[in-house]
């Protein structure tokens, strides 16, 4: 949920990541802050296991700009990946302004796909929120990989709504800030609306 | 929607730094944080430059919100106050009136009693002035008068911020 505070001059929102283990979920914030302006970024912070997998959430604040005298700032999540997690992945979508979904393009991951899309709509609708009318976006992930699915199977298996959707590969950074414009487009249209 | 937006609006901004402001100087404290749940800071005072606010709200709303989910396994609604001790430094962490988490930092000059005493105070008057804040705004969104910059943003004011 959005903050908008006059006395400062700033809205903040929240974006996050979310898509099944080792998707590259972390890779894309990694990309984004190492892409990032000093001055533009905040620290990132990232709570991993031992094995760099994600533990409870990384986190990235980024400011964009002004817009008409307001100051721009998202909040960039992710949330941890694997399956028994399920705990911490709902405490992260609390407040949530928009959702990233990074799918992972190889064929062995379909299934995992599935799962972590539906997890999504479910842990949402736990929280009070409906993904069809949250700002949403998928990106098919780690689209260099030989045994990648096409990406006609995919969309229609994944992108039922046709939200916007984009191919990437967030370790060379193909992909990564389309996402992040569209879906903090998405945001500041939806709180256009809202207003 | 989950809960609904928070906005501050500048006399209760003024109203709660008078609050947190009176804390810190009662409590003998280093540094004073108000965040909402969600992880954004909403205002600081004392030694504030020393740290990384951002971040530090930001995982202070994970660590209330894991202690949330804790409590909630075993049967309680929430653990309205968590404490951690340092070697040098305390953080004494609350929630106030059910939405945003106080974040007192004090060192050896004032103790765990005082800051519990102080903070029991500043929190009821915190909890009136954001429960002025909500009623305040949902009139506002009742009687639809905003002040809201952004029913008059463009598509390119939006694609500005990315070029």
């Amino acid at each position: 949920m959005s903050f908008i505070n006059y006395a400062s001059r700033e809205i903040n929102c929240k974006i996050v990541y979310y898509g099944p283990g080792l998707c590259g979920k972390t890779t894309n914030l990694q990309y984004v802050y190492q892409k990032t302006a000093a001055d533009a970024k905040g620290k990132m912070i990232s709570l991993a296991t031992e094995t760099e997998r994600t533990l409870f959430f990384d986190f990235l604040p980024l400011s964009l700009g002004e817009i008409r005298g307001f100051k721009t700032r998202f909040h960039l999540y992710t949330v941890p990946g694997q399956v028994f997690y399920d705990a911490s992945r709902k405490l992260i979508l609390k407040g949530v302004d928009g959702v990233v979904f990074v799918a992972d393009s190889q064929e062995e991951r379909y299934d995992a796909n599935i799962e972590s899309l539906d997890n999504l709509r479910f842990n949402l609708d736990e929280q009070g929120y409906d993904l069809d009318k949250l700002p949403f976006i998928i990106q098919y992930n780690k689209r260099d990989l030989p045994n990648v699915m096409p990406l006609d199977e995919l969309r229609k298996d994944l992108n039922l709504k046709g939200v916007p959707d984009f191919e990437a590969c967030a370790a060379t950074g193909e992909g990564v800030f389309e996402t992040l414009k569209a879906v903090a487009k998405l945001i500041l249209i939806d709180l256009k609306k809202g207003s | 929607m989950a809960s609904p937006q928070l906005v501050m609006y500048d006399e209760e901004f003024k109203q709660i730094n008078i609050v947190i402001d009176k804390l810190l100087r009662e409590a003998n404290a280093k540094v004073i944080f108000l965040v909402d749940k969600n992880g954004q800071l909403i205002s600081g005072v004392g030694e504030v430059e020393r740290f990384d606010t951002t971040s530090l709200a930001s995982l202070t709303a994970g660590n209330i919100a894991a202690t949330g989910g804790l409590a909630k396994l075993i049967g309680e609604k929430e653990f309205s106050i968590l404490f951690h001790e340092g070697e040098k430094d305390n953080l004494h962490i609350s929630i106030v009136g059910g939405r945003v988490i106080l974040v007192v930092l004090f060192d050896n000059r004032s103790s765990l009693g005082l800051v519990r005493l102080r903070v029991k105070k500043a929190s009821d008057e915190l909890t009136i002035i954001f429960d002025g804040l909500m009623k305040k705004a949902e009139e506002k969104e009742k009687s639809g008068t905003t002040d809201f910059p952004f029913a008059e943003i463009t598509d390119d004011d939006i694609d500005n911020l990315f070029s």
